[in-house]
């Protein structure tokens, strides 16, 4: 199967023509995000000063961080996080602040989909774990902030990253990968349980 | 656990999204390896199993893998993972109250135990504790009943404790000791089974069950959604009858020795 490159910023043309399935790689600039950064935000805490998230990308991730002698940030791990723990803020930190895409692992809920759908925004499944694979693609630490207020992992990390590799999970036709599976499940599920082991 | 995974890759089909998410994660072990970095940026709980006579001086040993524990987090082998609950606050040592955490046992011989397992907070929040009988669930307290529940626990994680993974169940215990054991289970090495021809049909039929439910690697759908399943039992309570499981991530990292009195390794375990 093709994998698309995708370019940050995103374009809303581009985004909405990607389909739960597709294989993605993108170049360009992410933000990390985790817990407190998405309810700092979502409560009406200001982006910091030069950051503008329009047509950017999120990515749900604690990496590790290691300082050189230089006072240079090197990123040594860097896979997603569970992205359900946003998903009470993700709709409105998309439609305030134009996200084009959230990158995390283990998929969203419905109030996260229906804003893919408004806006025009995806949601990529990186390789849960695969922090190695995905720590190579971060090219250069460009800027940190929250470092002393949340801590390393909560902080707000922008990464400059070279063909990151994601799978689309959810698109903005309101498809949802995690719903799908959920659902053929459900029905191998109700199978298991009717039948003796 | 390499192995296993690999194993899994050649059964999934070519060019499958499950296909490609194992043979990310094996090339992701691959440099992890050959850079001596973490395999996943969340090194979990940090864990540590000692098996050792009575007169082992257990503070002594708390005390030392502390301060071992925030020497590997400055290095960026482990990530600063211990906060406080009430302020937020991460200090960054990774040593706190409760962390890292230890279980000690007593041992008959000379000989120290020392295992030391790293448990990532994806996979413990899919974790889940049944209290049988469940009417939602249809399980009565009864083997069959375990199954259902432990079922109902891998439905639940989907991709979300990272799959493929490991099963750690406990059937019986209390609130606790079900959790405790249960993760004892990620001690037992993946390819050892229960001598107990009950509780390994068990395990197999854990197995076969979960993996057709075709949740497959990250829940992209896919044949492998289990690496396997390990059972044990605790006698329970009349009143009470727990079921708990626990999910061990595809990064399962682990390592144990075996120390002599005077404290030389004299065996790997896990290698
Ligand atoms: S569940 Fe495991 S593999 Fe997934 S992010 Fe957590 S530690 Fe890493």
């Amino acid at each position: 199967m093709r994998t698309k490159p995708l370019q940050t910023p995103l374009s809303e043309e581009r985004v909405r023509e990607l389909r739960v399935g597709d294989r993605v790689v993108i170049t360009g600039v992410v933000f990390t995000a985790r817990d407190t950064v998405h309810k700092y935000l979502a409560a009406g805490g200001d982006l910091p000063g030069g950051v503008d998230l329009r047509g950017g990308v999120i990515y749900h991730c604690g990496p590790v961080a290691v300082r050189g002698n230089d006072g240079r940030w090197q990123i040594v791990a860097a896979g997603p996080t569970t992205s359900y723990r946003e998903e009470p803020y993700q709709a409105e930190i998309i439609r305030k602040f134009g996200l084009r895409a959230v990158i995390g692992k283990g998929g969203m809920g419905g109030k996260t989909l229906e804003a893919l759908k408004q806006h025009g925004c995806v949601y990529l499944h990186a390789v849960g774990g695969a922090a190695q694979v995905l720590a190579e693609c971060v090219t250069a630490v460009q800027d940190v902030w929250f470092l002393d207020e949340f801590g390393a992992p909560e902080a707000m990390w922008k990464l400059a990253v070279a063909d990151f590799p994601a799978v689309v999970t959810m698109d903005a036709t309101g498809n949802s990968l995690h719903e799908l599976v959920r659902a053929s499940s459900q029905t191998e599920l109700a199978r298991a349980l009717s039948g003796s082991p | 656990m390499r192995n296993a995974l690999l194993l899994a890759r050649d059964c999934e089909a070519n060019d499958s999204l499950a296909a490609s998410v194992l043979e990310t994660i094996h090339r992701n072990i691959d440099l992890a390896c050959s850079r001596t970095r973490p395999i996943c940026q969340d090194t979990g709980s940090v864990l540590f199993y000692v098996t050792a006579p009575s007169s082992f001086d257990r503070t002594a040993f708390k005390k030392l893998a502390g301060r071992c524990v925030t020497a590997a987090t400055a290095k960026g082998w482990l990530r600063p993972n211990s906060v406080d609950p009430i302020t937020g606050r991460n200090d960054g040592t990774n040593v706190g109250p409760g962390t890292p955490t230890f279980y000690f046992e007593d041992g008959p011989d000379p000989a120290i135990t020392i295992k030391l397992m790293l448990k990532g907070g994806g996979c413990e929040n899919v974790g889940a504790q049944y209290s049988l009988p469940d009417a939602r669930l249809g399980a009565d307290r009864n083997l069959d009943g375990c199954r259902k529940a432990v079922l109902d626990a891998v439905f639940q994680a989907q991709g979300k404790g990272c799959a493929p993974g490991v099963l750690g169940i406990c059937i019986g215990g209390d609130r606790a000791t079900g959790y405790e054991h249960s993760k004892i289970q990620f001690l037992r090495r993946l390819d050892d089974t229960k001598p107990d021809p009950t509780l390994r049909a068990f395990e197999e039929d854990i197995l076969r069950s979960a993996n057709a439910l075709g949740i497959g690697p990250m829940g992209f759908g896919g044949k492998t959604t289990l690496l396997a399943a390990k059972a044990c039992t605790l006698n329970r309570l009349p009143a009470s009858y727990f079921v708990t499981v626990s999910y061990m991530c595809w990064a399962f990292r682990r390592q144990g020795v075996v120390l002599d009195q005077s404290g030389h390794i004299t065996q790997w375990l896990y290698s």
